[in-house]
């Protein structure tokens, strides 16, 4: 809940989605909104006792139509530590023919009364599509290479909380950099969304073959030189790279992506006094990012990340199902 | 097929190769146009009064993926050139002849053969029995022929047999499994996407097979700048060279597949908005020739699927008459070359005697009432699936009649508003 001295608009009118599909399309206050309400969530989890029962007696489905471990069991723990009656429909991406079955799958979703739905799909806006055919809200956990708001909104909770950022702050001046993989990086575009939204400088970086085109156009420096993107950098991002785009269709050898890309204590030397590493896993060690680097203390916030995480999506599947739960001034957010 | 009573259209206003449409009267006898202008009747005529719509030719819509008569005659067009992707594929002399006498009496298809068997690009087809067999032209079908050698030998054996080469041209090693042009939309939707350059590169190499094998080449689609620049200046040195589009690429850049709407899945894909006026100045300035409707009715389970699953393209039957009438309005084009674009040049590409209003001629004609407005509606087209990416879009012209070699033909407009 609120606190009467909110800055945010009253009731629903704090967070106007029935669903959560993207950074894209929400405004900045938005994006504290949800940070803010995260942080209850921080605090209950690291209680013995972390149960609440705001969500008892509702139904969150999990469809992960691409294979996942730490999302789906994120988003487990988050819809269980609230008190709902949580489900995993793991249906490998394999064994989903084309054609109706999306459709189909969503319409029988919907049919057994889920009072929110958290989906992955392999394919760029396949959750939004299953969001048109199901009366309940959908929480986007990552469609192809479009959105992952979830890791964006838990990326931006880590950040607050090394730099000390107070509620409502946005991160003005703050310098970051994402590394690697940005085109086929659907982390890389919640996160450029999220955090130029909230007015930090981002800086992009990648080799020819894996920066999309136009990218400077949603507001981000690319550059192709680690050296140069880390320059003076307060937070360094690193993406994974996918084994198979590393054996010679996009990058010729791991070895030769770390000789470029790789964070190594030398290179991490390049970014400003203090910075910190994250990395949104699961990690190729020894490849876009070396172990006494991810394991830096105080420096590497990797594991933080995944605590945020959890903080993170009890607060989007609270702020999501208020309206069907009847919380006061949120009855219309249905 | 019994020949149509002779037949009188009064009281119009006649698209002739030149100037705008000026008052007369059209008079059909035997399947043919005998008397244009101001016309004498013969008692037993059958005189229908035009009421001061124009009369134009019908519609020849150069490239499409189905037979979809109600669409077509919605659409005032009475001939359409098949493209070879069907199931079987048109790449032998049955398939091509069971296609060619698919729409008759009152629609007729003109099929194009497939250039190599199975379109898979390697081996030539049997072009010259699947020419006797009415095939009017080859084409390579969706894709491209990447194999330049391939290219070379089905442009030389074309251009033997005074056949058309219809090509695709984007360069399969750069588009691969793009579905979006690349750029900010693509970046942003997080889409696999292909540099535009990607068409001129293959429209560079078509070019210039088609000038060293001295063969007629038409691509079917050019919808970027760099593209249409290639195929102006081939025009100019005298290449037999011509090029098509769809009106999706004169209306719309990628701004539209911006809420991931399949409907807006097309191939080529759709472009930046200065390719989309690059495409504009081509029409205006006789670098592009036909204007066809690709049509490619789609239901469901092709296109109620994410964005880059979706199977690309367009019903386009219906909407292609008054978005070129679009073109007239907004002083892009005048009304000859509107029906050079839509009729008489696609009647020549695919040598047949059609596509214009002459005494001799076929007569195939639509009455069009050009300012008449309506509103596409997907869900109520006459096309046989409503994939259309021009929904809830209020136009302006229809054809309220359509003749087949002098035969009245009910055009299916009732079914709408």
């Amino acid at each position: 809940m609120t606190s009467p001295a909110s800055p945010y608009p009253e009731g629903s009118a704090a967070f106007p989605h029935r669903s959560l599909l993207g950074i894209a399309g929400l405004a900045p206050h938005e994006i504290l909104f949800l940070l803010d309400e995260a942080e209850q969530w921080v605090e209950l989890n690291r209680q013995p006792q972390k149960r609440a029962d705001r969500l008892a007696g509702l139904s969150i489905i999990n469809a992960f139509f691409e294979n996942s471990t730490r999302t789906l069991l994120s988003f487990e723990l988050a819809g269980k530590r609230l008190g709902a009656d949580v489900v995993n429909m793991a249906v490998a991406q394999s064994s989903v023919k084309k054609g109706e079955t999306l459709i189909d799958t969503a319409l029988t979703l919907n049919a057994m009364h889920a009072d929110a739905i958290v989906i992955r799909h392999a394919s760029s806006g396949a959750v939004r599509l299953i969001a048109d055919k199901v009366d309940c809200p959908v929480l986007n956990a990552g469609d192809g290479q479009h959105e992952h708001p979830t890791q964006a909104l838990l990326d931006a909770l880590t950040i607050r909380h090394a730099f000390d950022v107070k509620r409502g702050q946005g991160f003005s001046g703050l310098r970051v950099t994402i590394c690697g993989d940005i085109l086929h990086s659907r982390v890389a575009r919640s996160n450029i969304l999220c955090l130029t939204s909230l007015g930090a400088e981002v800086r992009v970086c990648a080799p020819p073959a894996l920066m999309p085109e136009a990218i400077e156009q949603m507001g981000v420096t690319p550059h192709h030189d680690f050296d140069a993107a880390l320059n003076g950098a307060d937070v360094v991002m690193m993406l994974r790279l996918q084994q198979e785009r590393m054996q010679g269709q996009f990058i010729p050898s791991p070895r030769e992506y770390r000789r470029l890309y790789g964070l190594t204590p030398e290179r991490l030397a390049k970014a400003g006094a203090g910075a910190i590493v994250m990395h949104p896993g699961p990690m190729n060690r020894g490849v876009e990012i070396d172990s006494n680097v991810a394991d830096l203390s105080g420096r590497s916030l990797i594991t933080r990340q995944v605590e945020m995480g959890v903080a993170i999506r009890m607060a989007c599947l609270d702020v999501l199902t208020r309206g069907a739960r009847g919380v006061p001034g949120w009855e219309n957010a249905r | 097929m019994s020949v149509a009573p002779p037949t009188v259209i009064a009281n119009g206003r006649l698209a002739l190769p030149e100037g705008a449409p000026r008052p007369g009267a059209v008079r059909c006898a035997g399947g043919c146009i005998v008397a244009l202008g101001d016309v004498t009747r013969e008692a037993g005529d059958i005189v229908i009064d035009a009421k001061g719509a124009v009369i134009a030719p019908g519609l020849v819509d150069f490239g499409v993926f189905a037979i979809d008569k109600p669409a077509f005659h919605f659409g005032g067009i009475t001939r359409a050139a098949l493209m070879p992707d069907q199931n079987p594929v048109l790449d032998g002399p049955s398939s091509v002849r069971f296609a060619a006498q698919s729409g008759k009496p009152d629609f007729w298809v003109h099929p194009l053969a497939a250039a190599t068997r199975g379109l898979d690009g390697a081996e030539l087809a049997e072009i010259a029995l699947m020419r006797d067999a009415g095939a009017r032209a080859v084409a390579t079908g969706r894709g491209w022929i990447a194999d330049s050698g391939v290219m070379l030998r089905l442009l030389r054996y074309a251009a033997m047999l005074d056949m058309v080469v219809v090509s695709h041209a984007e360069d399969g090693g750069l588009t691969r499994n793009a579905v979006a042009t690349a750029g900010e939309m693509a970046t942003r939707l997080g889409l696999p996407s292909a540099p535009a350059e990607a068409e001129a590169l293959a429209v560079a190499r078509d070019i210039a097979l088609a000038e060293m094998a001295g063969a007629r080449l038409h691509i079917r689609q050019v919808t970027t700048g760099a593209g249409l620049a290639l195929v102006r200046a081939a025009k100019a040195r005298g290449v037999a060279v011509t090029a098509g589009i769809t009106p999706a690429h004169f209306m719309l850049s990628d701004l539209a597949i911006g809420d991931f709407r399949t409907f807006t899945r097309l191939s080529p894909p759709l472009r930046a908005e200065a390719d989309r006026k690059a495409v504009l100045e081509a029409l205006a300035d006789g670098t592009i020739d036909v204007i066809a409707s690709g049509h490619d009715p789609r239901g469901p389970e092709d296109k109620r699927l994410p964005f880059a699953d979706a199977e690309p393209g367009m019903a386009g039957a219906e909407t292609l008459l008054p978005l070129t009438l679009g073109l007239i309005r907004d002083e892009v084009i005048d009304w000859p070359r509107a029906v050079a674009l839509l009729a008489g040049n696609p009647a020549r590409l695919l040598g047949v005697e059609a596509g214009m209003l002459a005494v001799g001629a076929q007569a195939d004609l639509a009455i069009i009432d050009p300012d008449r407005p309506w509103i596409v509606d997907s869900d109520r087209m006459a096309a046989s699936a409503g994939n259309t990416p021009f929904d809830r879009q209020p136009v302006q012209g229809r054809a309220t009649a359509l003749f087949k070699g002098g035969a009245a033909i009910r055009a299916k407009e009732d079914l709408r508003p």
